[in-house]
């Protein structure tokens, strides 16, 4: 992979008037002191629950909206020294896609080929390869006021990738579609990966899962987390086991094993305590993976001499909510940390 | 570039009904007031062609056609331009613009000009009914172009105005209603420099600034460029006014 950085933004912070219990000298942070980068081929998820500042960050890279503080830079350009030249680097996709519904997909987008500075004799090839990429070959001839949200929506995704640009940033893209869009458009989205670089923000866990390289949490206005999407399983891993079994189960024979701690039982279902130590650790990564696939296995072998009926074995995953919790629940004491560095400064 | 957001702007008048119906309801009133005119001229033909230095065709009938247009267009453009901005502030459309490699003054200047061709056109289609008159009667071709400048010059002002009000809000409604007010206001503003002494402050400040007071010499045919000069200035003050007020929308407020 190419390592050339796309997009740098540094101490990127933006406030908006009004008091809340929260606030800071009488303004609400949405978007606090961020700092990341993007990498050429790369696919970055934007995760973080509603309110958490993702779009005000993607309005920010996008020139929709000035930072209070930090500094942004595309493709080596500074946003602010050099807007024009720096947002021809950039498709976007905002959380409403900005469609002119009076005009017909094939109208819309040849305007947008032409405000992104496309040369008249290339727009149709333009929009061309974009309708095709996006699905919307049929459709050219529609009104876009006619179209479903989800062809909207595609729309609007070929609105962003329209001038081919190094950069897409997408909000949302797969908000209010159907199942079956929903793919399409993530498959989509990872083909667009493979050329440009692409930053989407989402708010399902299982999308980013499927189509991102690195993931980045926001949680009020702060970066919380920032890993590939490896680390970001490792941080989904639990040291609990799911297991159920058609006959009735020995509870005693489970909690003699040495790997686990304690036995719950609902119903069919069998909940399993593990001592995996290294859960919450980072450091020992090597050794977390085969501890939990060694647990199961050692489980499935107990059943089968048994004659348990074992038909269901899984761990426990985590869902965003939890790391979330596990997140921020660290974040305040990190902070009063701070708050007391700076007070002996 | 600019051209290309004017292009867009004037197909979508177009495409909507609003468009069509202005230019409709401005011909049809227009028509009335014309051939009501018209009418009275053709009564008092006989008694005005026996007095020396009578006025002429132009000045009844074409100068009070245009200054009646001018106050019709007072109406009509309030509406027009009341979509420019807030619109697309409510539609949520501005991103496209803002995020496309263009600058602020080439939006506020396409939008502009968008909305000048179409009042080119609504002016153009009004100055038919003058110069119709070419073909039965002799009418002054000088004074009916001054007019027409004028008119078209009041005309642009009330579009930057507009323009400019057009940012301040996203409701159209807001927007028209404000734009009609502000630019009544200052049609009528010169009403306290009649009244004020004049012997007394000379020249009065506030008639100056009235767009009545420097529209209604080039209805008469006295091309004075201090007034051309006043609507150009009327132009560009707003128009840097609606810049500035697009790259606020950005700003942390």
């Amino acid at each position: 992979m190419d390592s050339e950085i796309l997009i740098e933004v540094s101490q990127l912070s933006r406030y908006y008037p009004g008091n809340n219990e929260k606030g800071h000298n009488g303004y609400t942070i949405a978007v606090d002191n961020i700092n990341f980068t993007l990498q050429r081929g790369e696919v970055l998820g934007f995760l973080g629950p509603n309110g958490a500042g993702k779009s005000t960050t993607m309005q920010m890279l996008t020139g929709n909206l000035a930072p209070s503080h930090g500094s942004i830079k595309i493709g080596g350009l500074d946003l602010m020294d050099n807007p024009i030249e720096a947002k021809a680097l950039i498709g976007y996709l905002p959380d409403t896609p900005p469609l002119y519904k009076e005009l017909t997909v094939d109208e819309y987008l040849g305007y947008c080929a032409r405000l992104n500075r496309i040369s008249k004799n290339k727009v149709q090839q333009a929009i061309n390869t974009s309708k095709e990429r996006c699905g919307l070959t049929e459709h050219g001839r529609r009104v876009i006021n006619n179209l479903s949200k989800g062809y909207q929506q595609r729309v609007g995704i070929a609105q962003a990738i329209i001038h081919a640009p190094d950069i897409v940033i997408l909000d949302e893209p797969t908000v209010g579609l159907d199942p079956i869009q929903m793919i399409e458009i993530r498959k989509l989205i990872k083909e667009l990966g493979e050329t440009h670089s692409v930053m989407l923000s989402s708010h399902i866990l299982p999308e980013v899962q499927t189509i991102c390289d690195n993931v980045q949490i926001i949680n009020q206005g702060k970066l919380v987390i920032s890993a590939s999407i490896e680390e970001l399983n490792e941080h989904m891993q639990t040291h609990i086991l799911h297991m159920s079994c058609s006959n009735p189960v020995a509870i005693d024979q489970l909690e003699a094993l040495e790997s686990i701690n304690s036995v719950q039982q609902k119903g069919d279902k069998l909940i399993l305590h593990c001592s995996h130590d290294n859960f919450s650790a980072t450091e020992n990564k090597a050794n977390k993976q085969p501890s939990v696939q060694q647990t199961s296995q050692q489980l499935i072998a107990l059943a089968a001499a048994e004659n348990w009926g074992l038909y269901e074995i899984y761990p426990e995953k985590r869902t965003l909510e939890d790391i979330f919790m596990s997140l921020t629940c660290v974040e305040p004491s990190l902070a009063h940390n701070e708050k007391q560095e700076q007070a002996i400064d | 570039m600019i051209r290309l957001i004017a292009l867009r702007e004037l197909k979508s008048l177009f495409l909507s009904p609003l468009a069509w119906s202005m230019l409709a309801i401005t011909q049809i009133i227009l028509c009335y007031q014309f051939l009501s005119q018209l009418d009275t001229y053709m009564q008092l033909q006989a008694k005005l062609s026996v007095l020396e230095e009578s006025p002429g065709l132009t000045d009844l009938v074409i100068a009070p056609l245009l200054g009646g247009a001018a106050i019709v267009l007072l109406l009509i453009v309030p509406l027009l331009t009341m979509r420019l901005i807030s619109e697309e502030q409510k539609n949520q459309t501005l991103p496209l613009l803002f995020s496309a490699p263009v600058s602020m003054s080439q939006i506020i200047l396409g939008k502009y000009f968008g909305i000048l061709a179409f009042l080119v056109i609504v002016v153009l289609m009004i100055a038919l009914m003058p110069l119709s008159l070419i073909l039965g009667a002799a009418i002054d071709l000088g004074q009916v172009f001054s007019a027409l400048l004028g008119l078209f010059l009041v005309t642009a002002s009330f579009a930057a105005a507009g323009l400019y009000i057009s940012t301040l809000t996203r409701h159209p409604a807001i927007a028209a209603v404000s734009s009609f007010g502000l630019l009544l206001f200052l049609w009528i503003i010169n009403w306290a420099g009649n009244t004020a002494d004049t012997e007394v402050y000379g020249e009065n400040v506030l008639s100056w600034f009235s767009l009545l007071t420097h529209f209604e010499p080039l209805l008469r045919g006295v091309f004075s460029s201090a007034d051309i000069i006043y609507y150009l200035l009327f132009i560009c003050l707003f128009l840097v006014l609606g810049i500035r007020r697009l790259e606020r929308l950005r700003l942390p407020h």
